[in-house]
């Protein structure tokens, strides 16, 4: 049980889900891509023992399914923390100032972009481009798009 | 009679509020005991005035904007509250637009198909069921309508070939992985004007005989991806998608796919790699997608607002749609004006207007209130424009002969805080991140690009340095396979060129 020491938040692997899952969905065109969605968003990570699952029941080796899992920044190696802020560091957010809010935020937040902070309670991590470039900074927090951000805004949102 | 009153459940509107407003103004008409309805609407496009509310009246639409929770109550006693706006449609920054395909967004349910109907909706498509299908194909070519992805090429010549090539299965792909910073037209119409894009792609399905579409979405829109998925619905309710397009002998049905944040995969054999289930890695073309796509099948792969002209131009007529531009640049543009600037949001104009026209008058100077040092047209591998270029013409040519591009049409302003040696740097190490690997000089390059300009700034052999720099450029723009490396030296070299003193620390 020490790697769910490690990510409090990280579920008990169920191997009978993927594979009921990924049989569910192999039918599709292209199915790869939408299993790993299923898998990332049911679990909130794509865990390593998801993979070979994955592979068995698509056909494909194991090697084929890693390629396609890390190539995608979508999809997380390890859960997430509870709340998760996505900030925009593309053109139109920089124009208004997104790099100094961001490291505003590191500060405050107590953890450094790209991160999950080790109490688990808040992953930080780049986006490029919400398309709400007319109302910049803007992040993407829990779900919920933020527009015209400012640092006092974004960490009451966050709600520390 | 009922009074209607809107406002947006567009992303932008929510980012900063429209939902506690909306609550707000269902409180008050509850309160009051008013015969009132709200209706939530896609985005007008004038951002710094959201939330927009409307009230309708005899005369049209009242606006009241940015609207707070504060000023809701204000706002049903008071005609003249300080945030009232007049009639809409007379806003001399949506007046002077030509709205073809935004002409319903933010007006409309986008939701109703019925609603889609009462304002021109189908019309394209009705009169293209009555065509034979080469027919149609050639109204889009007549039309002049160019991908309004980036590239330009004729959407027309692209159909055509799909159509002329023998298959049992055809596909049309609708790239909606609109990942260019500055850019948010597909988002907006995605969510505002959703039965547009459909129509579109069963009139592509029509014309070139394939059955089965999918919409790409990136995952970045998450409110597009639930609103293109609820009007798919309906739309297969009422008939616009199924075995039977509208009681005609024609099927076409479609698939939404989600993208998994990777920028490449807005290039279309990219895109075309990652919907089969694959690294999204760049195919080497040819075989050009048009005769060998997805599943190796003939595919049309369209850009979002490309497919949405098409319901207008089989409407209209080819020569409606192609009087507007200048130029082999015909039809309308939605440019997308962002960044540090007054008055952003979606301008659709003929082509032809120019840099300052739309950064100076449409936008009103910076939001700071600086003065505007630089705008990158074309998003994050377009050209930064200095102010004595803004008298340039909105126009894929003119664009080009001064090494720049409109792209997918997104402005991004910025003041005189910004320093263009960091953003040419932004430039190689976003090329970096988002390479796919494929080809040696993207991967490689972008990476020693980001190093040799983080020498220039640290003022180590600036003049040897800036000469290297020119030189991996070159061999990015001339031996990359696709767009992503080929066009990052834009930038790069824009900013190089038009602000050298950003790159001379001595």
């Amino acid at each position: 049980m020490s790697t769910r020491a490690n990510h409090p938040l990280q579920k008990d692997f169920n191997g009978h889900a993927v594979r009921e899952l990924a049989t569910r969905m192999k039918q599709m065109d292209g199915p790869l891509l939408p299993i790993l969605h299923a898998v990332n968003e049911q679990f909130g990570y794509v865990d390593e023992r998801a993979l070979p699952v994955i592979a068995d029941v698509l056909n494909l080796t194991r090697a084929e399914v890693q390629g396609v899992v890390s190539f995608y920044h979508d999809f997380r190696r390890t859960p997430a923390g509870r709340h998760v802020v996505k900030i925009c560091r593309a053109e139109a957010c920089q124009a208004m100032g997104a790099e100094r809010l961001i490291g505003d935020m590191e500060t405050a937040l107590g953890v450094k972009l790209g991160e999950t902070r080790a109490d688990g309670q808040i992953t930080f991590e780049p986006v490029y481009c919400l398309g709400n470039c007319a109302l910049s900074p803007a992040a993407l927090i829990d779900g919920q798009l933020h527009g015209r951000l400012n640092a006092a805004a974004a960490l009451a949102l966050a709600g520390k | 009679m009922t009074l209607v009153i809107t406002i947006p459940d567009d992303a932008a509107a929510l980012s900063v509020g429209a939902d506690e407003v909306a609550w707000a103004i269902l409180s008050e008409i509850s309160q009051r005991g008013l015969d009132a309805k709200l209706v939530r609407t896609g985005s007008r496009g004038l951002m710094w005035l959201e939330p927009l509310v409307e009230f309708a009246t005899s005369e049209g639409r009242m606006g009241f904007g940015p609207v707070n929770v504060a000023d809701v109550a204000g706002l049903f006693d008071d005609p003249a509250h300080e945030k009232s706006l007049g009639l809409v449609e007379d806003i001399p920054w949506l007046k002077s637009q030509q709205r073809l395909t935004f002409a319903r967004c933010g007006i409309t349910d986008p939701l109703s198909l019925a609603d889609y109907q009462a304002h021109g909706g189908l019309e394209g498509l009705r009169r293209a069921l009555q065509m034979a299908p080469p027919d149609i194909v050639q109204e889009v070519v007549d039309s002049g309508l160019r991908g309004r992805g980036g590239a330009g090429f004729p959407t027309g010549i692209k159909w055509r070939t799909v159509a002329d090539t023998p298959a049992d299965q055809k596909y049309i792909v609708c790239n909606a992985d609109e990942g260019d910073s500055g850019t948010f037209a597909d988002r907006m119409l995605m969510e505002g004007d959703p039965f547009l894009l459909l129509e579109g792609m069963v009139i592509a399905g029509v014309a070139v005989g394939a059955s089965k579409g999918f919409i790409y979405i990136r995952s970045e829109y998450p409110h597009a991806i639930s609103k293109m998925r609820r009007a798919m619905a309906a739309a297969r309710d009422g008939g616009l998608l199924g075995p039977k397009i509208l009681n005609s002998s024609f099927a076409f049905d479609l698939e939404i796919r989600v993208g998994a944040g990777a920028y490449i995969c807005g290039e279309e054999t990219s895109l075309l790699e990652s919907l089969e289930g694959r690294r999204g890695q760049v195919r080497p073309k040819p075989p050009l997608p048009a005769i060998a796509g997805l599943f190796g099948q003939p595919t049309v792969i369209n850009n979002v607002l490309s497919l949405a002209a098409a319901p207008t131009i089989l409407a209209k007529g080819a020569a409606f749609y192609r009087d507007y531009g200048m130029g082999r640049s015909r039809g309308t543009m939605p440019i997308q004006l962002a960044g540090n600037v007054r008055h952003g949001g979606l301008i659709e104009r003929a082509f032809g207007l120019s840099l300052r026209e739309i950064i100076e008058d449409y936008g009103g100077g910076t939001f700071s209130g600086g003065p505007v040092r630089a705008a990158q047209v074309g998003g994050p591998l377009g050209a930064y424009w200095p102010p004595e270029l803004f008298d340039t013409p909105f126009d894929y040519e003119t664009f080009a002969s001064k090494s720049g591009m409109i792209g997918h049409g997104g402005i991004v302003v910025f003041d005189d805080t910004v320093d263009m040696a960091r953003q040419a740097r932004f430039a190689m190490e976003f090329c970096a991140l988002e390479s796919c690997g494929k080809c040696t000089p993207c991967r490689i390059g972008s990476t020693r690009g980001a190093e040799t300009i983080d020498r220039i700034i640290r003022g180590e052999r600036p003049g040897e340095n800036r000469a290297l720099l020119r030189d991996l450029c070159e061999v990015l723009r001339d031996g990359s396979l696709c767009a992503l490396g080929g066009l990052t030296p834009m930038p790069v070299l824009s900013a190089l060129d038009h602000f050298p003193e950003d790159f001379d620390v001595s």
